[in-house]
């Protein structure tokens, strides 16, 4: 009964609901994560405008952040979805706590990135009188973007995973499929089916980002 | 009325091992249009001395003049402003990887507030001005080290300079490339007026390009003089020690030969 045409309709929809969710949390998370990660980067100890006390704030809170297992964040979300969505469930819902979730996470990939830029690079341009948001812009982001790109690559990764977890609270997507018929049901092969289906999305993306990255990078050629 | 004044500069690093005095008591003046050369070997203090001068780092005392204005007193916005005036080319070059020589060479007419096409457009004065048009569209992974500071100077040029910082600028280069590089440089000075302080560890270079040299040793000045008479008549340790050393660098590079 696998292949039948109500099985193929939902898993397609799943499929579907599943890039919806990592793309929309994805690029939430980063409307978070990307300005976090630049604060981080500028205001460490080695950062352009070190500022210790803003640094160690926004360090707790990101590790706060980052230490809540997302199962349990998506839990506690649930008032704050209510609030914003409606409701708590589906995959409209399921993109409030996978954006919170993955906004810490993108937020340190996004420090790390910035503070691999040679430093060379970085007083070259305050020797020219550059701003530090001129040195944001032109030099971080500019010299930093094939890390970052990885960065977004990783994080769409990661979010994928998680959002196959929210399939326990009804989260809709593959995640839910899985969990439906694989734990509710006994159905083990709808179950594999939706993990091979996760898997391949996760090497599709890996695929794509990887492309892409080498493509842009002018450091080798 | 000097044109760059170095005021009992002082510079203290603290560090796990205490602290360390970088530089004591710096004062030496340079005038304008002059190529004055800081000699010293590794760890005398030349690279901090440089850093002060644009304040990449802040002196722990003392001042920089520059055009008779102090250079710390400037609020950040001021020495933003001022740093324009005062290029700073590296050993290691410092260009962006993930941009073109053309818009590397950009990029301080875009800090300047010009436009991307049109700072692009003036950036090709440049190359020309140091002999490497053809490489406008590469990228700084595909050039020689010769050309990596080529473009490191047309970027310097576009700036409009008064005062070029050159910190070790030719210490990574063949001295054959070191030969050309120290040309331009030359050049750059005649043909724009630029003053240059040059930075080195090697008297090859202070030979060859500048009017005046001071000996930094141990983060102190130790002589300062032209270069001709530092050659004939070397008054310290420190500066006939640096002496010996370049002898022994001709003996050697002639026993090969
Ligand atoms: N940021 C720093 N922190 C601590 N010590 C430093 C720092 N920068 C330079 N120093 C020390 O100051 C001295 C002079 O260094 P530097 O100016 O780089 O010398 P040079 O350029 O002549 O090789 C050295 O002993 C070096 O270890
Ligand atoms: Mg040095």
């Amino acid at each position: 009964m696998i292949f039948d045409e109500k099985v193929m309709e939902m898993l397609l929809e799943g499929i579907r609901d599943t890039l919806f969710m990592v793309l929309v949390s994805t690029a939430a998370g980063y409307a978070l994560g990307l300005p976090l990660g630049i604060l981080l980067a500028v205001s460490g100890k080695d950062g352009i405008h070190p500022r210790p006390v803003l640094y160690r704030i926004f360090d707790i809170i990101t590790n706060i952040l980052r230490s809540v297992p997302f199962l349990i964040l998506l839990i506690l979300v649930i008032p704050l979805t209510r609030a914003i969505i409606g409701r708590s469930y589906g995959p409209e819902a399921t993109i409030v706590p996978l954006t919170l979730a993955a906004a810490p996470f993108i937020g340190r990939m996004v420090e790390s990135s910035l503070k691999e830029v040679d430093h060379g690079v970085i007083e070259a341009a305050q020797s020219m009188g550059a701003t530090d948001g001129q040195i944001i812009v032109k030099v971080l982001l500019g010299e930093a973007r094939i890390s970052l790109l990885i960065g977004v690559t990783i994080s769409m990764g990661t979010v994928l995973g998680y959002s196959a977890m929210a399939g326990v609270i009804g989260g809709g997507g593959l995640g839910d499929i899985a969990i439906r018929y694989g734990y509710y049901r006994y159905d083990t092969q709808i179950m594999i089916i939706t993990v091979v289906i996760l898997v391949a999305l996760v090497q599709v993306l890996q695929f794509i980002g990887m492309r892409l990255a080498a493509r842009v990078d002018k450091r080798k050629k | 009325m000097a044109f760059l004044k170095a005021d009992r500069l002082c510079k203290e690093f603290i560090s796990d091992d205490g602290k360390i005095s970088a530089l004591s008591d710096i004062s030496f003046e340079v005038e304008k249009g002059e190529i004055f050369g800081i000699i010293g070997l590794s760890g005398a203090g030349k690279s901090t001395l440089v850093r002060c001068i644009n304040r990449l780092e802040e002196p722990t005392s003392g001042c920089v003049l520059f055009k008779d204005r102090s250079i710390n007193g400037l609020s950040a916005k001021e020495l933003r402003k001022e740093r324009r005036k005062i290029g700073m080319i590296f050993q290691h070059f410092n260009l962006l990887m993930q941009r073109s020589v053309l818009d590397n060479v950009a990029l301080p007419l875009e800090i300047a507030g010009a436009k991307r096409k049109e700072a692009r457009e003036k950036a090709w004065e440049y190359l020309e001005a140091v002999g490497i048009p053809d490489k406008a569209n590469a990228f700084p992974s595909q050039l020689s080290g010769g050309q990596k500071q080529r473009v490191a100077i047309a970027r310097v040029l576009a700036s409009d300079p008064e005062l070029l910082l050159c910190d070790e600028a030719t210490s990574a280069l063949d001295p054959q490339t070191t030969r050309q590089i120290l040309a331009l440089l030359r050049d750059i000075n005649k043909k724009y007026g630029i003053t240059i302080l040059i930075i080195t560890h090697a008297m090859t270079v202070v030979q060859e390009i500048c009017d005046r040299v001071a000996v930094l040793e141990g983060g102190r000045l130790m002589e300062m003089n032209t270069v001709k008479e530092l050659f004939a008549h070397p008054r310290t340790k420190a500066a006939k020690r640096l002496l010996l050393i370049q002898e022994d660098d001709n003996e050697e590079k002639e026993a090969v030969l």
